[in-house]
């Protein structure tokens, strides 16, 4: 098997000169979610990218296809998480050709693992797989930092996670249709987003099924707001 | 019998005139002359028969299996050289394992049946080493895709092939029993395992009290068509 080294590098100039900003490491802040129903899988992210406090990009899209009905939603380094990702994606394709037939989810999940358990030391990632194949349906798998891997029909990642928990353990149902859990995560999106000062920008969502991929946007004045105060 | 090579017989890395490999067909000529190994694929599972020529009263029941389990839901019936197919089982056994350590789940019986064949080709480019001189017959069974047979032959070609598994094992009793020659070979041992619905998608060796049954039941068989045999023209 191919194995994938990722090397930090250490910036080069002054530190005095460089404004702080350039001094931080670029950060996919975050916050992340994914839900399984009945026949696939509702993802969805925020879009904000920062390098300390700066914004590097406010119209990120964290939510990246691996493969035709598998995506990933990533947290922690930006960096970190599009080597692995591009890394998984390659290795993915091949298996997928070699075995002639789509990949299964939980497949794509264990190379995330297993990239992101070997390299733990270097890696800051916290990944959350989904999609939809012919065997078990809609799966959701999270790893989180360390490289841990676990199927949970719901999961939430990222810096502004912490801030839903609540939200989601109290707001879940089973057997949800794909409608309710599209309004479920951009509701809980919207909650993390407002109070994580690293949680931003627009809400992406996507649906995957047996039918293909469809993508969603609901821009920042769209978004449902809460709280009189 | 088969034309002789004359020269261009002594390495497998030689084409003939006539665009054949002979060291290839030697060794299909080593499985040919070995005793049979069957597998047949039914709705819920696959059962494997082999029948084991005893060539000495001094071994133990149960000695020089040529039925391996490679990973849990997968089994392999071998017939030719029994120590080259003991090594490829090995090979099989390490494709299955780096499979699942790399993927996290069960090989897919097609792909592993890919690449032994793969494996079992390699050998037949080259003078420094000889062809395998077995083929193989791999089965497995899952919820998901059900049963399926691959079989391999020293080529390296690997080719894909309906009663339940329990009335099954009885009928490869019988197979087995009909086609073993009185005449050529003496005592036989019958080998018999199967996985399936009824084994939870696990490969095993036939139990003790079910693989007697099927025996008594292909012994009653073949005095039934000793009889039938009489009164027919």
């Amino acid at each position: 098997m191919a194995a994938v080294s990722l090397v930090r590098c250490e910036r080069g100039f002054a530190r005095d000169a460089a404004p702080d900003w350039m001094r931080q490491e670029l950060r996919t802040g975050t916050t992340i979610m994914a839900v399984e129903f009945d026949g696939g899988v509702v993802i969805g992210a925020d879009s904000r990218t920062t390098t300390g406090a700066y914004i590097a990009n406010r119209v990120t899209d964290k939510l990246t296809p691996i493969h035709e009905r598998i995506f990933c939603c990533r947290s922690g380094s930006a960096a970190d998480t599009q080597a692995i990702s591009d890394a998984v994606t390659y290795q993915l394709g091949f298996h997928s050709i070699e075995l002639d037939e789509p990949p299964l989810v939980q497949t794509a999940a264990n190379l995330f693992r297993e990239m992101c358990y070997r390299y733990r030391e270097e890696l800051m990632a916290g990944i959350i797989v989904a999609g939809w194949d012919k065997r078990r349906g809609g799966q959701v798998y999270t790893v989180p930092v360390g490289g841990m891997l676990t199927r949970q029909p719901v999961s939430v990642g990222g810096s502004g996670s912490s801030y839903i928990y609540g939200y989601v353990d109290s707001n879940y149902r089973a057997h949800m249709s794909k409608e309710e859990c599209l309004q479920f995560t951009a509701q809980a999106l919207s909650l993390a987003m407002e109070r994580d000062g690293s949680s931003g920008g627009v809400v992406r969502l996507a649906v995957i099924s047996e039918h293909g991929v469809e993508r969603r946007v609901v821009a920042g004045n769209q978004l449902p707001s809460f709280s009189a105060i | 019998m088969s034309s002789i090579g004359t020269g261009y017989d002594l390495s497998a890395s030689t084409f003939s005139p006539d665009g054949r490999v002979f060291q290839v067909e030697y060794a299909m000529k080593a499985v040919e002359n070995s005793s049979t190994a069957i597998g047949i694929r039914c709705k819920d599972g696959v059962v494997f028969g082999v029948e084991k020529l005893v060539l000495s009263k001094l071994y133990e029941e149960g000695s020089n299996k040529r039925i391996f389990n490679i990973d849990r839901h997968v089994g392999m019936a071998v017939a030719g050289l029994l120590a080259d197919a003991r090594s490829l089982s090995e090979v099989a056994r390490e494709e299955a394992s780096n499979f699942r350590s790399n993927y996290g789940h069960d090989i897919p019986l097609k792909h592993l049946a890919d690449r032994v064949a793969m494996y079992v080709h390699a050998y037949t480019l080259y003078s420094a080493v000889r062809p395998f001189g077995c083929s193989f017959i791999l089965g497995s069974y899952d919820d998901d895709d059900g049963p399926q047979l691959y079989m391999v032959d020293p080529s390296g070609i690997s080719y894909m092939k309906e009663m339940t598994c329990r009335e099954l094992v009885k009928e490869v009793a019988k197979i087995i029993y009909i086609v073993h020659d009185e005449v050529k070979d003496k005592t036989f041992e019958l080998e018999l395992s199967w996985v399936g619905e009824v084994t939870k998608g696990r490969h095993e060796l036939v139990p003790k009290d079910i693989k007697e049954e099927a025996e008594k039941y292909a012994k009653e068989s073949l005095e039934e068509e000793d009889d039938s045999d009489e009164d027919n023209m």
